[in-house]
């Protein structure tokens, strides 16, 4: 393998690592800090996908001028619907199925039936893309033989800022502070004045918000339709269980790992079987360490 | 005989595991000094995330004998009891039961060794009625197959009703265990350890919230069970101690502080510092 | 064991085998009476998910695993008879020149229905042997579970000249020269599957009502406790579950005799899930209710797919936000309150059934 083919493979490998962490980086939160099953957050997505869609729709009709920048506003769109539904879901919805994590998947499972049904009907069964911004397309000649394109690059300065974003949130802001006092220690965080109803919404809806990035983001390289959520929920869960549940971390860690190794891997054999090898080994090191890459070994 | 005796004659019960080997250092039970220990433990230690929760605990119980631990909480009390019974391993150091080193044993092979635990807070099938908690303890049709075919024989049905009685359970078989008292479940899984008839029990805070009268009786029956068997308890009630101790190990901070009898423990100028100073 | 007599359950055996042996063939007419078979085709599966779930606290949602083997193996035998002497054609489709040797033995019925009975079998009681003596919780079962499912879609999907990719095996003819696409070999299909499931669902409730059934019970509510009473709770759960795999395997063969064909969509994910519910709707402590929850989900799905066809996945998804949320007895809790009336009765709480 040539230099520049080396570093192209490498280039793929960390744009599959921000897409999976942006993926996977909404479910951590909820799962891994919450403790919650969110079978939904594909659909939580894929609504961020559509309000991208929307937004781009919008701007066509009444701002055409202002195409190249409409993403950004497609993100911010996409978040603030994602945050606000997140928010709702969790007071009206998901609380009542705390401590019984089974019933949790299964009930979220039934609400990512819902929203896929509600996708459908409202925007169509057909896919729906976006158009992508000019100063997006084509690609970065770093030199004559590597090309890195536009858009995997935007989305990896993105992904960089999200968690840049996201950790200053939990661990540099007063309101992260008290997220993970609730997250150690209910009881004495609600003793010492901490409104843990709050917390936990405001809590579910950042993930749900990463979900809607995520979503947004994803339109700059694929198409939307109400399946789309779907098709991630199952690889994101594996990325964070396979990271251990509780380290936003080790998500990051597994990401990586699981991203690097697929692309590697699709250079040398198909994609499917790629993806087998991927799932059988993911199964495997999961045997051995059932909590993930990394864990802390308390008294049970 | 009783029916459990009956039983493994008649060759209905799990044979017992293959002895692992020895580990290293471990004198073999032949040596007479070795035979009346039932239970060695030396320089164990378990860390959790840095924190050395058991540390250099070294630790001996004879035949017959009925040793209370007492010291404060965090002193490792628990989790000595959990790595005997396996379900904590420890990060170095032995266990030798009768000899046989239960380190590499795994929970269930420990209970067919001979060894029962009764945990901190009362551990019953809280959906299951009071005669199916029992039924279920007794140590025979372990195995698929077994608990396929197991029936309830008049003398299993004998055997049940004998130790209910013996836990004062005799007229709440039909109980969902579930709404048992707190004591009545301590009594109820202190029957299931007996149905098996273990030479070892390990109690875990067995009066922890019983009231006086119950104290008494459980008193009176860990009395009854200690004869022909070994015993170690937990406790913190102090009164209840001294009625059934007669040697005391006092913990603290994962090791041994001061091992004698109830008025030797109390008058040592260690223990009193532990409990009363700072 | 018990020494209450309670007459309830043979009760409902009865009536669901006068249901399925009796009514349903009178009143319907051949094709629906097909999907009636269908639906029973999952209906085994159901019984798996009541011993594993409701009584022992396991919750796989990988069935479409085993129920896929099942399926594809009987279809590999069939399609091999109906393509012979020459190669089944996805296989000519994608220039495979020899049959691969996994088919093989396919070619034999008494090899496909000893394959079909020990092959998924073996697997779900080695895979989960290990993973249970790991003390991997629920949750992670339940995910790594999905995870199988998962990898083998895409395997099955992927290796097309193998396995008919996406489109799956279809166009079968015969049977040991018996014609199976007739109206006629349908009905008796129909009423060898009846007759396997009221065996399989007799065998279910004969271990719920033994020793082994009242310790899964102890296993899902309190495993420690359990092991500490000297059982091998790994084995147990293992056991348990291989027998699930092997109720699905038999359902998958049904169901490849009475559709007629086999596509990866019954292995994947959202198929397994589905399974799930047949289980929960009908009761997922009571065998018999998970047989009706299943007649009775597939019934809706038909009928709504056709009639309204954007209400399937809101009923759905509805439907399983309802069982979990607040009937996690199913059907068969809410038949058991009205027996209550005239006749007590204990029910093993679901209280405990959710937690992992």
């Amino acid at each position: 393998m040539s230099f520049d083919i080396a570093v192209m493979q490498f280039f793929n490998g960390i744009s599959l690592f921000t897409i999976l962490l942006l993926m996977a980086g909404g479910l951590a939160i909820v799962f891994g800090l919450m403790g919650v099953i969110n079978m939904a957050h594909g659909e939580l997505m894929a609504l961020g996908a559509y309000m991208t869609y929307l937004t781009a729709r919008a701007f066509e009709l009444w701002a055409p001028s202002w195409m190249g920048v409409y993403i950004f506003f497609g993100i911010a769109v996409a978040f603030a619907t994602t945050f606000v539904l997140g928010y709702l879901l969790e007071r009206g919805f998901i609380r009542f199925f705390y401590k019984r994590p089974l019933d949790t998947l299964l009930a979220t499972w039934g609400l990512s039936l819902i929203l896929q049904q509600a996708y459908r009907s409202i925007f169509g069964p057909q896919e729906v893309s976006v158009p992508l911004a000019s100063w997006l397309s084509g690609a970065w000649n770093v030199t004559d033989g590597i090309q890195l394109p536009l858009n995997r690059l935007f989305i990896v300065g993105l992904t960089f800022i999200v968690a840049v974003g996201v950790w200053m949130v939990l661990y540099r802001s007063a309101w992260g502070i008290r997220v993970r006092a609730v997250m150690q220690n209910r009881a004495m965080s609600g003793a010492v004045g901490i409104d843990t109803n709050r917390v936990d919404a405001l809590t579910f809806a950042l993930g749900s918000g990463l979900a809607g990035i995520a979503g947004s983001v994803f339109t700059m390289i694929g198409s939307t339709n109400p399946g789309t959520g779907q098709l991630y929920i199952i690889d994101s869960f594996i990325v964070v269980v396979f990271g251990g549940v509780a380290s936003l971390l080790g998500t990051a860690f597994s990401s990586f790992a699981i991203a690097q190794s697929q692309t590697t891997l699709e250079y040398l054999m198909s994609g499917s079987m790629a993806k087998v090898t991927i799932l059988v080994m993911v199964i495997v090191a999961l045997y051995f360490r059932p909590s993930g890459l990394f864990t802390s070994r308390v008294r049970t | 005989m009783n029916d459990f005796a009956i039983a493994s004659a008649v060759g209905l019960t799990e044979s017992p595991p293959a002895t692992s080997e020895l580990a290293e250092g471990a004198r073999p039970a032949s040596t007479p000094v070795q035979a009346q220990r039932i239970l060695q433990i030396d320089s164990l230690t378990v860390s959790f995330d840095g924190i050395k929760a058991v540390n250099d605990l070294s630790l001996a119980v004879d035949q017959d004998e009925l040793r209370v631990i007492i010291g404060p909480n965090g002193a490792g009390k628990t989790t000595l009891l959990d790595m005997i019974c396996g379900k904590t391993r420890p990060t170095s150091g032995s266990i030798l039961f009768k000899g046989q080193d239960l380190r590499r044993l795994a929970e269930h092979q420990i209970v067919r060794a001979g060894v029962g635990r009764k945990f901190q807070t009362p551990s019953v099938y809280e959906d299951l009625s009071v005669i199916e908690n029992f039924e279920i303890s007794i140590p025979q049709g372990q195995g698929v197959f077994g608990s396929l075919l197991f029936r309830r024989t008049p003398s299993v049905r004998s055997r049940i009703e004998h130790v209910a009685e013996q836990v004062f359970l005799a007229d709440a078989l039909r109980r969902k265990a579930g709404q048992l008292s707190h004591g009545q479940k301590q009594w109820l899984e202190i029957g299931m350890l007996l149905i098996h008839d273990p030479q070892l029990l390990l109690l875990d805070e067995p009066v922890a919230g019983m009231s006086a009268r119950e104290r008494e009786a459980t008193a009176e029956l860990l009395d009854r069970i200690a004869r022909g068997r070994s015993l170690i308890v937990i406790e913190h009630d102090m009164d209840f101690v001294r009625s059934i101790a007669r040697r005391v190990t006092v913990l603290h901070q994962g090791r041994v502080l001061s091992e004698g009898s109830v008025a030797q423990v109390q008058s040592d100028p260690r223990v009193v510092d532990v409990y009363l100073g700072h | 064991m018990d020494a209450k007599r309670d007459f309830s359950e043979p009760l409902a055996y009865a009536a669901l085998a006068v249901l399925l042996l009796l009514v349903l063939p009178q009143t319907l007419d051949d094709f629906r009476l097909n999907l009636m078979g269908k639906y029973l085709a999952f209906a085994f599966v159901a019984v798996g998910i009541v011993l594993t779930w409701g009584y022992g606290g396991i919750l796989s949602l990988g069935q479409g695993i085993f129920f896929g083997a099942g399926g594809y193996m009987m279809a590999m035998f069939l399609k091999l008879e109906a393509s012979a002497p020459e190669l089944p054609d996805f296989m000519v489709w994608s220039s495979v020149e020899t049959l691969p040797t996994w088919w093989v033995p396919f070619r034999s019925l008494g090899a496909t229905v000893a394959l079909i009975l020990m092959v998924p079998t073996l697997f779900a009681w080695g895979f989960s042997y290990l993973v249970f003596r790991k003390r991997v919780g629920g949750v992670y079962f339940a995910i790594v579970t999905l995870a199988l499912a998962l990898t083998m879609t895409v395997l099955i999907i992927g290796q097309q000249g193998d396995t008919g990719g996406a489109n799956g095996i279809t166009d079968f003819r015969t049977m040991l020269g018996w014609d199976i696409l007739s109206d006629e070999a349908k009905r008796t299909i129909y009423f060898a599957q009846v007759g396997l499931l009221l065996a399989a669902m007799l065998t279910a409730s004969w271990i719920v009502r033994s020793r082994l059934g009242k310790l899964l019970i102890a296993i899902r509510d309190r495993e420690d406790r359990v092991r500490f009473s000297g059982y091998d709770t790994a084995m147990i759960k293992a056991a348990v579950f291989a027998f699930a795999a092997l109720l699905s395997a038999v359902g998958g063969a049904m169901y490849t005799l009475q559709a007629g064909l086999i596509a990866p969509g019954v292995v994947g994910v959202v198929s397994s899930v589905e399974m799930v519910i047949y289980a929960a709707v009908g009761g997922r402590l009571s065998v018999v209710g998970a047989v009706v929850g299943a007649l009775l989900v597939g019934f809706l799905k038909s009928w709504l797919s056709e009639s309204f066809p954007e209400a399937w996945l809101f009923f759905l998804g509805t439907l399983f936000i309802l069982v979990v949320a607040v009937l996690p007895n199913g059907l068969a809790g809410i038949a058991g309150r009205f027996a209550h009336v005239w006749r007590p009765k204990e029910v093993p709480s679901a209280t405990a059934a959710g937690r992992p």
